[in-house]
């Protein structure tokens, strides 16, 4: 253990890991908690389908997904060779891309427990507060949203969970550049491929202690919501 | 109800022992009794771990030695020579490793995980330095590419791939390695590298010059990169190992005149 403590220990995966993942799980928030509403709420022909292509990520591979990404975004496809020419930018080997590929992967868990949170929110609230005058984007505000709100909050802190360990698709899309796209986990297989067996298992401790703070957060809250 | 239940499950046990000792008895036959008499004299499964740039030209072999060894099976594996050096320090089945530089050989030497006395070097190579074929950044050497055209670079990584040390060794040399360090990409293994390369998602990469001619239509050889220690492929047999003679003799066919010839049409150089 005092060996564990005295390994030399660079803190810009951490650092990086919690960015991405914060970032990653407020766009999974913003699009999860939007196509959950439409999903649980609306009649739009084709949510079903929108659904199902938006959960995708959860079953995928994620080399599936990283190709994915790499495929729309990458240098030689028509958006990231528009970005390229135009913004001079590309998502590919920078930690932007690691930030889509895990929005990418999280988005499912908002999504899912969104919608699930929106169906159970009694309506007669709603229609009260509209004849109190509210408008509707007034009534989801100040109604709908904070009687989902644990419920939606618990699949964000999950959201947040993956987030911080995607691998796969991220070192596709971002690679695993020591400083700048080097995440926790990447860390992990670099140092475990090349034999620093002390760092992985300090890393992996401090992934782990991460990783069952969130869930045990999550879990309480789903335990209130429910 | 039950003595019926009891009788299937009887039946059961005695239907899966029958085919473990049928199946032991099938392992216990010498096969070489079913094959003709060869030049391999042990049929056996070989697990041969190889450097990633090896890929083509070792399976190509493999299907030539296959086909004159009836019995021999080859299994390849491979990967960056110092995650292929890890994996056998964690104990993965190998008969034979064949390295992609002599430091990756000497720590596994030194780690007792090879036999020292059966390393043979079976090949040499090139370093060189690539761009994507199509809409490449106009270069004419390393020294441009210092230029702010230029945003990334692929190299193998440091610590497991030994093409990013060679890289490393002939930047330092050119005082290009602290100027150039910020535009790095490190890949998995030299395939990754030129995989980077061809699809155009970094503006050059350091590769040998025989994983280039893999993908001459879809990446250009800008030129060689000298300054570092020679590439050479030392292959060992794997301490562990339990082909150890059907391993010796596939690394002997690796010397030989026509493997050599198959080794040269790939571009590697003699060991």
């Amino acid at each position: 253990m005092t060996s564990l403590l005295a390994t030399p220990f660079d803190a810009s995966p951490l650092w990086l890991s919690l960015k991405v993942a914060a970032i990653a799980t407020g766009i999974a928030w913003l699009l999860g908690v939007a196509l959950g509403w439409v999903v649980a709420r609306t009649r739009l022909p084709g949510r079903s389908l929108l659904e199902a292509l938006c959960m995708l990520p959860l079953v995928l591979p994620p080399t599936v997904i990283g190709y994915g990404i790499l495929l729309l975004a990458g240098r030689r496809s028509p958006l990231g060779g528009w970005l390229r020419e135009h913004f001079d930018y590309s998502i590919v080997f920078s930690w932007h891309g690691a930030v889509v590929a895990s929005a990418v992967v999280a988005l499912p868990l908002v999504l899912k427990s969104a919608s699930a949170a929106f169906a159970q929110v009694d309506r007669s609230l709603e229609a009260a507060a509209r004849t109190l005058r509210q408008s509707g984007w007034s009534v989801f505000l100040r109604v709908t949203l904070p009687l989902a709100g644990p419920g939606i909050l618990a699949g964000t802190l999950l959201a947040y969970a993956r987030a911080m360990g995607e691998f796969g698709a991220s070192l596709m899309v971002a690679g695993s550049i020591p400083g700048r796209t080097q995440t926790l986990s990447m860390a992990i297989y670099d140092s475990v491929q090349a034999g620093q067996d002390d760092v992985a298992l300090l890393l992996v401790l401090i992934t782990s202690t991460l990783s069952v703070g969130v869930l045990l957060l999550s879990n309480r809250l789903f335990g209130r919501g429910a | 109800m039950t003595p019926r239940r009891r009788f299937h499950r009887s039946l059961l046990r005695s239907l899966l022992g029958l085919s473990l000792s049928t199946a032991s008895l099938v392992a216990a036959t010498p096969a070489g009794a079913q094959t003709p008499a060869t030049a391999a004299p042990v049929p056996a499964t070989l697990t041969v771990s190889a450097a990633a740039s090896l890929t083509n030209v070792l399976k190509d072999l493999g299907a030539r030695y296959e086909a004159a060894h009836p019995g021999v099976k080859l299994q390849y594996n491979f990967a960056a020579s110092g995650v292929l050096l890890q994996q056998i320090s964690q104990g993965a089945p190998v008969d034979l490793f064949i390295s992609a530089d002599e430091e990756t050989m000497a720590r596994g030497i030194e780690q007792k995980l090879f036999d020292g006395a059966s390393r043979r070097d079976i090949a040499s190579n090139q370093v060189v330095l690539i761009v994507p074929a199509q809409g490449a950044v106009p270069l004419a050497g390393l020294n441009d590419l210092t230029g702010a055209a230029v945003k990334r670079i692929a190299i193998g990584k440091l610590a497991t791939v030994p093409v990013g040390r060679y890289t490393k060794q002939s930047l330092d040399a050119a005082k290009l390695w602290a100027p150039l360090e910020p535009k790095f990409v490190y890949a998995d293994s030299v395939r990754q590298v030129l995989d980077y390369v061809a699809r155009g998602e970094v503006e050059a990469g350091f590769v040998y010059s025989t994983d280039a001619a893999v993908m001459a239509d879809k990446v250009k050889v800008l030129q060689r990169v000298d300054g570092h220690a020679p590439v050479r492929y030392p292959a060992a047999l794997v301490a562990e190992g339990r082909q150890k003679a059907a391993a010796g003799a596939f690394l002997a066919y690796l010397l030989t005149a026509p493997a050599q010839d198959a080794l040269g049409k790939a571009g590697f150089g003699r060991p």
